[in-house]
């Protein structure tokens, strides 16, 4: 299990030394996590890395999951794509089966809920256990992982009347927050630089993934990691591919993303791209299986260009895992990307695939450039996106959840709770 | 030098911001300005300060967030010069620095004919910060320890001690200076004064202490 120590060697003694002095106050405090699902998906990832390093840090932190049959889930999911901005079909007895789920769920977690300092409630899935839980004695937050900057209003008004009953919600963007009438935090998410995704791989690993998947690994490479989704715009990346092409023809393209089996849009989307690539020996599609960390980690170290050419985009965590390598990222003017992308120093933001070619063609033509404003990009995630940072402001919102809503809290001068 | 006449040691904190959404946004300037009427001060605070806790990567083009909206976001340059200008040292207090910043809007919307709109996506979102200080444990006895500590302070404790202190400080002091007077050293104390808190980046204005204080103390030590 990795422990707080094993950060020092990516961000400084300093760093945790910080970290250390922020958890003194908060040792011992009971923190629970809840939310859906042990495994599959970021919330999962983020929870089976943070838990254990609060605990690291002495605190009482545990991780608890609420249990739902098919149903509740297919609910969830609707609810999940609600708020992201899709008008979902909601079907007859859709709230019945949620708040349902709820109440099973509080019957086994009542006691540990109750009993904790601060309840960190991730995502609309366990919204309604605060309800069950009268007797409650600490904070409750609620965690938002999901762009709601434009929510499918029904569904919206009727999770907001869940979600106005708790202390504090954290937002990962001032765009996703909400009218609400308790204190909303913003919180951008982060990447674990020891995960499999983005650890170190030697160049005999990744000159092994180019030749696994077909690649020349003499020639160069442009990639693009994402899902098969319109608003990733693959389309418009084999676009700029075939522009910047015309003038260095040795170049390959990757676009590497999940199955899309269970998607009937992202069906269509992939369709679309295979028809698109056609005969054209030089662009590769992969489609690959959720837990391929490693190989992307390698298609992204071994990327002479890295692509995200998104139309729209809620933070775009493929970006920072690029940029952490040391790439330079032409990316699309949307969303989150454009916290990470500053134009000339992390890579750049572009509008249309001739921009996005204009850039590749820049880059392929000043190697040092590329090369120095890959060492700023990697600078730029250690400062702001990595775990470490996310961990700093959990604990920093536990304490002025904690110690008081100032706006300045001296820990020192007061004493603990 | 004269003793420390409260024999107090500097007592190295350091802070964390955790950001907040106040939930106002502004599309144009007219409800910039509304906004602005009754915004929290700690608004106002955040986006004069709060960018020398952001990245930099070169010498931003406008100092405070509100200039550089109106630069990208609405286009208005002639306001954006005006805006930068305003320098929140100067102001007694966060509210007469709000009234600074509706002054110099209400004076561009009376100018101006047609009031433009940001796309949406470019809205101004009002933030404010929280921020939780702790000790470091570190203690600096005499001001010469000071050539030693500094460059080892991290940006955070920068912040606090050079930046935030002069929102607790009655005579609206930097730490440095506020300790520094009980050992009754003056002109180190000018010298300090001298150094403009608002250009540069907290790791600039690390490296400008530190500098100052080596250089100070060393002389003493040739002399």
């Amino acid at each position: 299990m990795t422990s707080i120590q094993d950060y020092v060697a990516v961000t400084g003694e300093n760093v945790i030394d910080r970290l250390r002095q922020l958890a003194r106050p908060l040792r011992g405090t009971k923190v629970v996590h809840v939310n859906s699902t042990y495994v599959g998906g970021g919330v999962a990832e983020i929870l089976s890395k943070l838990v254990p390093l609060q605990k690291d840090l002495g605190l009482d932190a545990r991780w608890e999951v609420i249990r739902g049959e098919e149903a509740f889930f297919q609910v969830t999911k609707s609810f999940h794509n609600a708020l992201q901005g899709v008008p979902v079909q909601l079907w007859d007895g859709v709230f019945k089966v949620y708040e349902e789920t709820g109440a099973q769920n509080s019957e086994e977690l009542r006691s540990t809920l109750e009993e904790a300092d601060i309840v960190i409630i991730h995502d609309p899935q366990p919204l309604p256990l605060l309800r069950s839980c009268p007797n409650r004695k600490g904070k409750w937050i609620w965690r938002c992982h999901i762009d709601l900057s434009h929510p499918y209003r029904p569904v919206w008004q009727y999770l907001r009347k869940y979600v106005m009953e708790y202390d504090a919600s954290i937002f990962s963007l001032a765009d996703f927050a909400q009218p609400l009438p308790h204190i909303q935090y913003l919180m951008p998410p982060s990447i674990d630089p020891l995960s499999e995704k983005n650890m170190d791989l030697t160049p005999e690993q990744v000159q092994a993934t180019k030749l696994q998947f077909g690649l020349d690994p003499a020639r160069l490479i442009m990639l693009q990691v994402s899902r098969f989704d319109r608003f990733k715009d693959p389309l418009g990346v084999i676009k700029s591919y075939r522009l910047v092409k015309s003038f260095a023809p040795s170049l390959q393209l990757v676009l590497a993303g999940g199955e899309a089996t269970d998607d009937p849009e992202g069906a269509a989307v992939l369709a679309e791209v295979r028809n698109e690539v056609g005969g054209d020996k030089d662009i590769h599609v992969l489609l690959l299986p959720p837990d391929a960390h490693v190989t992307i980690n390698a298609l992204q170290r071994g990327a002479d260009l890295v692509v995200q050419k998104s139309l729209k985009e809620g933070f775009g965590l493929t970006v920072t895992e690029a940029l952490w390598k040391g790439k330079p990222v032409i990316g699309g003017d949307a969303g989150g990307i454009r916290l990470q992308i500053v134009n000339h120093h992390t890579g750049f933001l572009v509008k249309t695939p001739e921009g996005a070619a204009l850039r590749a063609r820049y880059l392929l033509r000043h190697p040092d450039k590329a090369l120095e404003m890959g060492r700023i990009a990697k600078e730029l995630v250690r400062q702001n996106f990595l775990l470490t940072r996310n961990l700093q402001e959990y604990l920093s919102i536990l304490v002025a959840l904690i110690y008081g809503d100032q706006e300045r809290i001296e820990l020192q001068l007061k004493a603990a709770p | 030098m004269t003793a420390n006449a409260n024999d107090e040691p500097f007592s190295v904190k350091d802070c964390a911001l955790v950001t907040i959404a106040t939930g106002k946004k502004a599309q144009n300037l007219k409800e910039m300005r509304d906004h602005l009427l009754t915004i929290h001060l700690g608004s106002v605070y955040h986006h004069f300060w709060g960018g020398l806790l952001r990245p930099r990567f070169d010498e931003p083009e406008y100092n405070n967030d509100f200039a550089e909206w109106v630069h990208y976001a609405l286009q208005d340059n002639i306001l954006a010069e005006r805006l930068s200008v305003i320098d929140p040292d100067r102001f007694v207090s966060l509210d007469s620095l709000r009234q600074k910043l509706l002054e110099v809007i209400e004076q561009r919307l009376d100018e101006i004919e047609t009031v433009v709109w940001a796309k949406p996506e470019m809205q101004f979102h009002f933030l404010r910060s929280q921020m939780v200080v702790f000790d470091t444990h570190g203690k600096i006895e005499e001001p010469e320890e000071l050539v030693e500590a500094v460059p080892k302070m991290s940006v955070g404790s920068i912040f606090y001690h050079f930046i935030d202190a002069r929102r607790r400080s009655p005579q609206m002091m930097d730490d440095f200076r506020t300790w520094l007077r009980s050992f009754g050293d003056d002109e180190l104390c000018s010298q300090v004064a001298a150094i403009d808190p608002y250009f540069g980046s907290l790791v600039e204005l690390r490296k400008q202490l530190a500098d100052l204080f080596a250089k100070y103390f060393s002389r003493g030590e040739t002399g």
